[in-house]
């Protein structure tokens, strides 16, 4: 007599590993942890685990397709490897060069975000008019509301997704510190305020 | 950067420093009043932050450098399953009792109230002609009272014929007022109330 056929039973954190793949392979956007723990219905510390897995099989220099992480969440991307067939192909997020005007503008939104237009010209001294349009046709920056009252209401824009993706940020902490970039104020006053105190004495 | 644009908060002064410059060339301001430091911090703390936020841009410019050779998946994701709305449990038999109400023909709507009946005119002609050989005048609205809007229209053409055949006289004081109806008399004043009949119905 024939042994029925004994199906082989994957180890479970494998088949959920596979799971997560097909999630990521679907979306078009970088999945949050809570995201694909809600559509696994798995435990936080296993959709974690098997994303370490994901990670190790597409790792760069191992896979035509990377795992990162993202955005504040996970997704695929193409090696870098295969970037230049990629570019015959496709075109960058971010093909044509952003301006100098563009990029203190986008720096001033990924930095004080969410602002206004008004905080943006007070900082660079010009109109961000055209600057602000060209980065939200570009996908960089986005609405985000109202200012308060105070402000006369003016739209105020933050950083989307997308620019922490074109920049290959996993979130907005990831931005080098301002203050390691200017300490020149706190100097002037120190002095500004010796020479103050020689006047006086 | 523009120097002119700049807010100032100072004890003599506040407002932008090209209004400042103005009050001070006008000396409408004393220069000994003004807080030249201030302005200078104000200023350089202007002129600090933009320095910062062009040096956070060079390192995004540097950024994208390094990072340009990202290709990833762009595009709308893919629709949000709808939520499944759940049924409250069912009845088979509720659900019969209900169908089998609904299969039952619906009683036939009386259409009686829309047929109407119009009593010969004859009949109030009659009942008038009676009517005024008891009494000269009559008010129309007080003996029809408690009829039927047919029974006092097919009243009032009994009115008209035997108006036309010279036998009363109508009249009303005003719209509305209730309608006289008086006797014709067999003299000559029958032309007279004819006339003022024609006249009131112009």
């Amino acid at each position: 007599m024939e042994a029925p056929l004994r199906l082989v039973v994957a180890n479970p954190l494998d088949r959920l590993a596979r799971t997560l793949e097909a999630l990521l392979v679907v979306a078009s956007a970088p999945l949050s942890l809570e995201e694909l723990c809600a559509a696994t219905e798995e435990e936080q510390e296993r959709v974690e685990t098997a994303l370490g897995l994901l990670a190790e099989r597409y790792g760069e220099g191992r896979s035509g397709i990377v795992l990162e992480h993202v955005a504040g969440g996970w997704a695929f991307r193409a090696s870098r490897d295969a970037a230049e067939a990629c570019a015959r192909l496709f075109e960058r997020p971010v093909q044509r060069g952003i301006s100098q005007a563009a990029m203190e503008t986008l720096a001033i939104v990924a930095y004080l975000g969410p602002c206004t237009r008004p905080e943006i010209a007070r900082i660079r001294g010009v109109a961000a008019d055209s600057a602000v349009a060209g980065l939200v046709e570009r996908g960089l920056i986005a609405e985000a509301g109202r200012g308060p009252d105070g402000s006369g209401g003016a739209v105020r824009y933050r950083v989307t997704p997308l620019f922490e993706r074109v920049f290959g940020l996993e979130s907005l902490s990831q931005l080098p510190r301002l203050d390691d970039l200017g300490d020149d104020v706190d100097a002037i006053r120190e002095r500004l305020h010796a020479v103050a105190a020689q006047r006086t004495a | 950067m523009i120097v002119r644009e700049l807010e100032l908060d100072l004890d003599a002064f506040e407002g932008p420093f090209d209004l400042l410059l103005t009050l001070v060339l006008k000396e409408e301001l004393d220069l000994v009043d003004v807080d030249v430091a201030g302005i200078v911090l104000r200023f350089v703390e202007r002129l600090a932050e933009y320095r910062r936020m062009k040096e956070a841009a060079g390192w995004l410019r540097e950024r994208l450098g390094g990072e340009g050779d990202r290709f990833f998946r762009l595009g709308l994701a893919p629709l949000a399953p709808q939520p499944e709305r759940k049924l409250a449990p069912q009845d088979p038999d509720g659900l019969a009792q209900v169908l089998r109400l609904l299969a039952v023909a619906p009683p036939e709507v009386s259409l009686s109230h829309m047929t109407l009946h119009f009593p010969p005119v004859v009949q109030f002609l009659e009942r008038f002609r009676a009517l005024l050989r008891r009494r000269s005048v009559f008010d129309f609205d007080q003996e029809m009272e408690g009829s039927t809007r047919q029974e006092q229209a097919v009243a009032f053409l009994a009115l008209l014929e035997l108006r036309r055949a010279n036998q009363i006289t109508i009249s009303q004081p005003a719209p509305f007022a209730p309608i006289r109806i008086a006797r014709m008399e067999e003299s000559g004043a029958t032309d007279e109330r004819t006339t003022a009949w024609k006249l009131r119905s112009a």
